[in-house]
């Protein structure tokens, strides 16, 4: 292969005002960690409540869960992602639709789409998980529970989800990688996230192998750092005297 | 103190329980005995309503379990349990244990849980545990603990279920130790248990159930008496468990 590598690349400028292609990556990947954090709170907490409607002794609450995870689940992100973006704000009241599409700059508007979307697409993920860690827990737990006069919001918060979320770190690892992954799907709305940034340098400068190395590097670097922020949390909340976590 | 008057209760078609009544006074002891699948367990936890029933009533210290205007979380927090596998809460200390439904159930203070936790836990001889988690204890004195975080609710009745049939042999004795002592000191106690020399030692009735109905409801030494008076069911079965 006859290509010129040059790495010197990343440090020249862009030729838009003072800017080197650095700083578009930097801009990018600041994007990218403010989809992927708003997106996990809102995925973290409606997947936790979704999960626990789906375990509860009420037929018509967990069916709700269900339905959503159905939904949510099997539709493509993509589609998803177009029907936030493009369909929802014809579908708001008149006031939040001019608000949405005319006084927001589009890459709020971009932001807040796609945000939404994955959150509420990572959250029937989340329920899952959630649904599974508490019904791996002995029936017996939430008799002893009962049998001591606690209340079913009760039971679930001092009983049966610190118990859950530890079994389900390490699939919830996996969910949070997830959705910095998925978060360059903005980048087909026209958000300026780290892989939009790092096309848009690839074709300004014409050095592409550069340009999609980094960006490897930095999604690589990325997802090891949060597996051992991870980690740290699992070892920390493990409990004493149960099976350790992490091959310990 | 618990009086059971006719229950019934079935499982879809399956009927568990036949109008099965009995009576525990204040301060008695009242052990359940009866094959597997008999229906003890469904009868006990239908005194705690951790199971509905369909007919009949019981009534818990003048709490009736079967209006539904009972409160019933107030009825359980009155009503200590000790199951099969003790159903410690894993992810808290033996203190948190002992003290959480204390605090978030009765509205004590977390000072006047602790302190009469740690009470409990000394008299059941596990005061060196306090900071431990249960993965940390044996199967005995997670036990021991459980019975301790029942009593911490100061119930009116104790119910067991079973409290020694998931331990080792060797620990089946310091349990029983402090069920022993719990009923000398006068507490009312209903226990599912098929350890015959706790029930010949501290019992004051005993019941036989077999098939969903109570089939022998007498004094221990009626029981334990003249087995050739008893029913053929509780002689079949009673064979069976004092051979050993
Ligand atoms: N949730 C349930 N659904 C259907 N049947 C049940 C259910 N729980 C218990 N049963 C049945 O009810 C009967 C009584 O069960 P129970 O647990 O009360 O028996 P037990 O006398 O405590 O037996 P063991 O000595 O094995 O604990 C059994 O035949 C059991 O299979
Ligand atoms: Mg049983």
């Amino acid at each position: 292969m006859n290509y010129n590598w040059d790495w010197g690349i990343f440090f020249k400028s862009t030729g838009i005002g003072s800017e080197i292609y650095l700083d578009w990556f930097v801009t990018g990947l600041g994007w990218t960690i403010a989809i992927a954090l708003v997106g996990w709170v809102i995925a973290l907490l409606l997947g936790s409540l979704l999960g626990v409607m789906r375990t509860v002794p009420n037929r018509w609450i967990a069916g709700i869960a269900t339905t959503y995870v159905e939904i949510f689940r099997n539709v493509p992100l993509l589609v998803q992602l177009f029907l936030w973006y493009f369909l929802v704000p014809d579908l708001l009241p008149e006031p939040l639709e001019m608000w949405f599409k005319q006084d927001l700059n589009p890459a709020t508007s971009a932001y807040l789409s796609v945000v939404v979307c994955l959150g509420l697409f990572t959250a029937a993920r989340v329920c899952e998980q959630v649904r599974t860690g508490i019904q791996a827990l002995p029936q017996g737990q939430t008799a002893a529970a009962y049998a001591m006069g606690f209340r079913l919001p009760q039971i679930y918060s001092n009983v049966l989800l610190p118990q859950a979320y530890r079994i389900i770190i390490p699939p919830l690892t996996s969910e949070f990688l997830n959705i910095f992954k998925n978060s360059s799907v903005a980048s087909l709305i026209g958000l300026m996230e780290l892989l939009a940034q790092t096309k848009q340098t690839a074709e300004f400068s014409a050095n592409l192998f550069e340009a999609f190395t980094l960006a490897t590097l930095i999604y690589f670097t990325l997802n090891m750092g949060l597996m051992l922020l991870m980690r740290m949390i699992e070892h920390r909340v493990a409990v004493p005297g149960l099976i350790a976590v992490g091959g310990k | 103190m618990i009086s059971i008057d006719n229950v019934n209760k079935w499982y879809a078609d399956f009927q568990v329980l036949t109008n099965c009544s009995t009576e525990v006074k204040k301060g008695e002891v009242v052990v359940v005995c009866g094959p597997s699948g008999s229906g003890k367990s469904t009868l006990i936890k239908c005194v705690n309503a951790l199971e509905p029933f369909q007919q009949g009533d019981i009534v818990v210290d003048g709490t009736s379990v079967a209006d539904s205007k009972t409160n019933l979380p107030k009825l359980r927090s009155r009503v200590g349990m000790v199951f099969q596998h003790f159903e410690l809460f894993p992810h808290l200390s033996i203190t948190e244990n002992l003290t959480i439904a204390q605090i978030k159930v009765l509205g004590r203070s977390k000072a006047e849980a602790t302190e009469k936790g740690l009470k409990l836990l000394e008299r059941v001889g596990l005061q060196d545990h306090a900071h431990k988690h249960p993965g940390q204890l044996s199967g005995g004195q997670q036990q021991r603990v459980a019975i301790a975080r029942a009593l911490a609710m100061d119930p009116v009745v104790m119910l067991f279920d079973e409290p020694t049939s998931a331990l080792d042999p060797e620990m089946v004795n310091e349990v029983l130790d402090v069920m022993v002592q719990l009923a000398n000191e006068g507490m009312t106690m209903m226990c599912v248990t098929h350890e015959m020399g706790f029930a010949r030692k501290v019992a004051d009735r005993v019941i036989f159930m077999d098939a969903g109905q109570i089939v022998e409801d007498c004094p221990k030494e009626e029981f334990f008496g003249d087995v050739s008076a008893r029913s053929e069911r509780a002689q079949q079965f009673l064979a069976k468990i004092l051979q050993h």
